[in-house]
């Protein structure tokens, strides 16, 4: 697989697309949305960005298969130190403890 | 030959490939992938800081509202902005580097410093307005113990102020680590345009360019998840 070089064509419009996330984030913030749908908000934005960076500033749209796996072990990983972390948290009031 | 012995490449080689690899396009590769794998040890090492700070944002969540509201959002905001923007330059700076334009990569290269080091600087005058305040926590710096002005901070009552300085300890662990990140990031980028100046660089070999780029991208990652987190938790709550 030959290197790939990324238009900066394609460069520009991720950057706006950026832009745009980074102020639909701020204007998100203020307003009042039910619930906890506010973090669910700026998360979803934050996750969108990022996955237009790591596809194509980062290149990995266009990297080998060895490169997905490493980045989905990671999530994976990272997805395993949340839930179990998380679990204990919000459970130990579960139980009376001595 | 039998196998297992050492060889040597044929004389049309490039002489930055090293010995142990075939040819670039394998060294290259395997330059990207090690540098995906460190940054997949910076993932978690991130991640336990954000995890640290779900725990006690789920915790204390009208301290962590209030102390998040005293942030500078503007300033905030405007560090997003540079940090994509530097980000942006670096992509092209990498771009300029494939195609053999060694002026304009030396020019993406130094607009990414100074986008890098503008971060650093507003970040700086942030620090500085938490210092005047008293909120730096515990008792980092000597004679200036946190001691936040609690009518301003508009703490709901029977909040206790311990909770406010947790979210600074987390404020100032998260965006402290993120700026040594920038700050060796800085001190990388100065090397790629000195290697870059002195014509180290082709379209052939300029791994050294491409592997800073994902250490920089991550780092605007980092920051794209710590903007929100960290200075707009609590906004809808004022305004409602």
């Amino acid at each position: 697989m030959s290197e790939h070089i990324v238009h900066p064509r394609i460069y520009i419009t991720i950057f706006l697309i950026l832009m745009v996330g980074t102020g639909l984030t701020v204007l998100a913030a203020f307003r009042d949305f039910p619930g906890p749908l506010n973090a669910v908000v700026a998360l979803t934005i934050a996750v969108v960005k990022a996955t237009f960076v790591v596809l194509y500033f980062m290149h990995v749209r266009y990297s080998s298969r060895l490169v997905w796996l490493v980045i989905a072990a990671a999530l994976f990983w990272l997805a395993i130190m949340f839930a179990l972390t998380i679990s204990d948290y919000s459970t130990r009031s579960w139980l009376p403890v001595m | 030959m039998p196998e297992g012995l050492a060889t040597t490449h044929e004389a049309g080689a490039h002489r930055a490939l090293q010995h142990h690899f075939e040819n670039m396009e394998q060294q290259r590769e395997a330059g990207t992938l090690g540098m995906w794998v460190f940054l997949v040890t910076e993932i978690m090492f991130f991640g336990a800081l954000f995890l640290a700070y779900t725990l006690y944002r789920y915790k204390y969540p009208e301290a962590f509202a209030a102390a998040s509201n005293h942030l500078d959002i503007r300033l905030g905001a405007i560090n997003t902005v540079v940090l994509i923007f530097s980000s942006f330059t670096m992509a092209m700076a990498v771009y300029f580097t494939q195609v053999g334009k060694r002026r304009a990569s030396i020019i993406g290269l130094l607009l990414t410093i100074v986008l890098g080091v503008a971060f650093l600087g507003i970040k700086a005058v942030e620090y500085h307005e938490k210092y005047q305040d008293h909120l730096i926590p515990g008792r980092l710096i000597p004679g200036n113990p946190f001691n936040p002005d609690v009518h301003e901070l508009k703490l709901p009552p029977g909040v206790p102020v311990g909770n406010v300085e947790m979210f600074y300890w987390i404020y100032f662990a998260m965006t402290g680590m993120h700026a040594l990140h920038m700050i060796i990031g800085v001190g990388l980028l100065t090397v790629l345009t000195i290697m870059a100046w002195r014509k180290r660089f082709s379209p052939e070999y300029h791994a050294p360019v491409e592997i800073t780029g994902l250490y920089w991208h991550f780092v605007d990652i980092v920051w794209i998840f710590l903007f929100p987190l960290l200075y707009l938790l609590g906004r809808h709550m004022e305004h409602g």
